[in-house]
């Protein structure tokens, strides 16, 4: 794991557009947000990873504003949060389908172009690049609660960017769209990243943090656990080893036994006879071989896995159940 | 059955408004059986004689009558001189009282009208016809109180009359009736004093023993003294449906999350619910200025000549109503919420500020608590525009009143939107 404070002074202050500090925000009992701090460099893309209420909505909201911290400091391109100038330069896409579904997708992308101040040509401007980075064009003048759930997903980014914000807070965009969608809005999120757009991307999927993220923040219990890139991040938590799973003939004491004696340990499952070892080096397995084979086990299937960031996540946040 | 119970909007609309409903006409109407509706009268003695003190006394001993000779003192006026001819006409247009009596010079000298031609002037029953009760109801007691108010006078009248036409009396005859003229007095007297009319012997109305002439003072040349009232209390209570459901998009938009979205971009809860007040405001006027067109076109309502009055009180009323339905979003938590405190709000507020039926229709109390609704200055600034003519001077106490209305409401509506604004 990173020494975030060290991450902190890498990057001159006054340029970053994003700069956490120590940031406190009590719900009562429930601290949800607990001394996080976190600088995001020019151009960058971070994911933030997290189970259900380990505080990322929570930190979002407090970098737009909405959420009055306890203690710490937000700033937004060296403004306070929820100021004016800070407002100015960042764009959020929230969770939810944040639109009037009685208007249509352009008049959706006027009323939000008017509420940041936009008005005539550079309105106009700014609605048609929305319309266009969204491919909506031919969808402009449909009332939204007529579009695809994709084509929603899509104008809620874009009405989000109207402005052209500097910073872009993307809450979970993919949620309950399909493949095309999805594979849609992450052609658009990374001609964003072309563009030099600095952009927080909070998802439950680690393939999108894998494909689109320079950086992820792995969030749990209000705290960010873990802050790097994917290959350091699988890195601190398992080193150069790999994962091997066995499936055994039978299900009985036996295997278990077995497993436990060679540093294993059996699938959650009682009715499975899955075991998992973490090897350093693929020459390992072979002894593994020989001694399930002395023992009069039968082996049924092999695999070696290397970690990937599911794999990190499951491993610093746990396995259990948060809802 | 359990849908329901979890639906508090539709529990409180299917039993809580019916019985509120019944409880208030019961308390309108049902009062009514009970206690006769006392109506105010003004009264200008312009004669003094014996004949028209007895009159006024008798009005005076009136249970259903409350009459008042003089304003009421004030700062300014502590010592208010009695109503003139043209003091009372005036408290008449202005709304102050529906019906006002002069008592002309000379009335004492034949107050009797035996045959149904006066050989004096005639009272002036002066009134308001948009209230079509009260003359009625005064012309009926004002002959009931001649009969059983002024035995002596009729007696004496009669005597006149009987000389006129039958001849002299002998002096004998002259001196018994006299006598029993003086006992009749005597007697009168001293239910005066006591302050009990006799009993009554019920009121005659046109063509009574003495004569009456009425003169409607406000609204004698409009087509349809109903309409401008009618015009300005439905228009009022649509005016407040409409304005809380146009608020109610502001729920909409915090349960899509777009209410979020906006807060984060240039616009604070301020401008926003400003921005919603002044639109509500505008369609609540837009709303208002169709009817009246409607009401001018159809039914021949004098809308180009109180265009000013018009647009001072719609514009006031329309913010009232604008700010209340913004008050209402502000404190519901969902669409359904809203539909259910709206439409008992607005069906009470109706019901006593005068949009069902004229508040003069109700007993005192209720027309007291009427003060309490938009609807009740509404009306009555409206009714001083079209029915009275007054100009838009006139209005200021309407005015003033929606105005601060307005301001509370949006005020306490601003407060409670705090709610939404941080966690």
């Amino acid at each position: 794991m990173n020494d975030l404070s060290a991450l902190a002074v890498a990057v001159p202050s006054a340029t970053l557009p994003l700069e956490v500090d120590s940031l406190v925000k009590r719900f009562g009992n429930v601290t949800a947000v607990d001394h996080i701090s976190l600088n995001l460099s020019a151009g960058e893309c971070l994911g933030l990873l997290g189970p259900n209420g380990a505080g990322k909505s929570t930190l979002i909201r407090s970098i737009v504003g909405r959420v009055i911290p306890d203690a710490g400091r937000v700033t937004v391109f060296g403004f306070e949060a929820g100021s004016a100038a800070a407002r100015e330069t960042l764009g959020w896409v929230p969770q939810e389908i944040a639109l009037y579904p009685r208007l249509t997708a352009k008049e959706n992308l006027h009323s939000f172009g008017r509420y940041y101040g936009l008005t005539g040509s550079k309105l106009n401007e700014a609605v048609a690049w929305c319309l266009d980075w969204a491919a909506l064009q031919d969808r402009a003048n449909e009332l939204v609660r007529n579009l695809s759930g994709g084509m929603k997903r899509r104008l809620n980014m874009a009405a989000g960017l109207i402005h052209h914000p500097r910073l872009v807070l993307m809450d979970e965009p993919t949620v309950g769209v399909d493949p095309q969608s999805r594979n849609r809005i992450f052609e658009m999120i990374e001609a964003l990243r072309d563009t030099g757009m600095t952009i927080i991307y909070t998802t439950h999927y680690m393939e999108e943090a894998e494909r689109l993220c320079d950086r992820i923040a792995i969030v749990d219990h209000g705290r960010i656990v873990a802050l790097d890139t994917k290959e350091a991040l699988v890195h601190n938590a398992f080193g150069s080893s790999s994962q091997v799973l066995a499936r055994f003939e039978g299900a009985d004491g036996k295997v278990a036994v077995w497993v436990a004696e060679h540093g294993g340990r059996m699938a959650d499952s009682p009715t499975d006879s899955t075991a998992q070892f973490t090897v350093q080096h693929p020459s390992e397995i072979a002894a593994l071989l020989d001694g399930a084979s002395a023992a009069g086990l039968e082996l049924m299937d092999l695999s070696l896995r290397r970690p990937n960031l599911e794999s990190v996540f499951l491993h610093l946040t746990g396995r259990e159940l948060r809802d | 059955m359990v849908s329901l119970r979890r639906d508090r909007g539709s529990l409180v609309l299917s039993f809580v408004v019916p019985i509120a409903f019944f409880s208030m006409f019961a308390i309108i109407f049902g009062s009514q059986h009970d206690t006769v509706g006392r109506v105010k009268i003004i009264v200008a003695d312009q004669d003094q004689s014996r004949a028209s003190q007895q009159l006024v006394k008798g009005l005076e001993n009136e249970g259903s009558l409350v009459v008042l000779l003089k304003p009421a003192a004030t700062k300014s006026q502590p010592q208010p001189a009695d109503y003139t001819a043209a003091t009372a006409e005036a408290a008449v247009k202005a709304g102050d009282v529906s019906v006002a009596l002069l008592v002309p010079q000379g009335f004492g000298d034949h107050p009797i009208a035996f045959g149904g031609g006066a050989a004096g002037p005639a009272i002036q029953l002066l009134y308001d016809s948009s209230d079509q009760i009260a003359p009625q109801m005064v012309g009926g007691l004002l002959q009931k109180v001649a009969m059983t108010s002024m035995p002596a006078t009729m007696a004496e009248e009669g005597m006149k009359y009987s000389e006129q036409y039958i001849g002299s009396y002998t002096p004998e005859q002259q001196k018994k009736m006299k006598d029993g003229l003086e006992q009749l007095q005597a007697l009168q007297s001293r239910q005066d004093a006591g302050g009990a009319a006799p009993a009554a012997s019920g009121a005659s109305g046109d063509g009574g023993i003495i004569a009456v002439k009425p003169r409607s003072v406000v609204g004698e040349n409009k087509n349809n003294p109903i309409l401008s009232f009618e015009a300005a209390a439905v228009g009022v209570m649509f005016l407040l449906f409409t304005a809380s459901g146009s608020a109610g998009a502001l729920l909409e938009e915090a349960e899509s999350g777009a209410l979020d979205r906006v807060l984060g971009s240039r616009i604070g809860m301020t401008g926003l619910l400003t921005g919603k007040l002044v639109f509500n405001m505008l369609l609540a006027f837009t709303q208002l200025t169709l009817m009246f067109v409607w009401a001018w076109l159809v039914f021949k309502v004098d809308l180009p000549s109180h265009i000013p009055g018009f647009v001072v009180m719609g514009l006031c009323t329309s913010f009232a109503v604008a700010a209340f339905g913004m008050l209402l979003a502000s404190m519901c938590r969902t669409r359904a919420q809203l539909g259910a405190l709206s439409t008992l709000l607005i069906l009470v507020m109706s019901a006593i500020g005068g949009s069902m039926f004229p508040r003069y229709l109700m007993p005192e109390g209720m027309q007291k608590a009427g003060l309490w609704t938009i609807n009740a200055w509404a009306i009555d600034g409206f009714t001083k525009v079209f029915w009275r003519d007054l100009p838009v001077t006139a209005l200021w106490q309407q005015v003033s009143v929606l105005l601060a209305v307005g301001i509370v409401l949006f005020a306490l509506a601003r407060r409670i939107a705090r709610r939404w604004e941080y966690a």
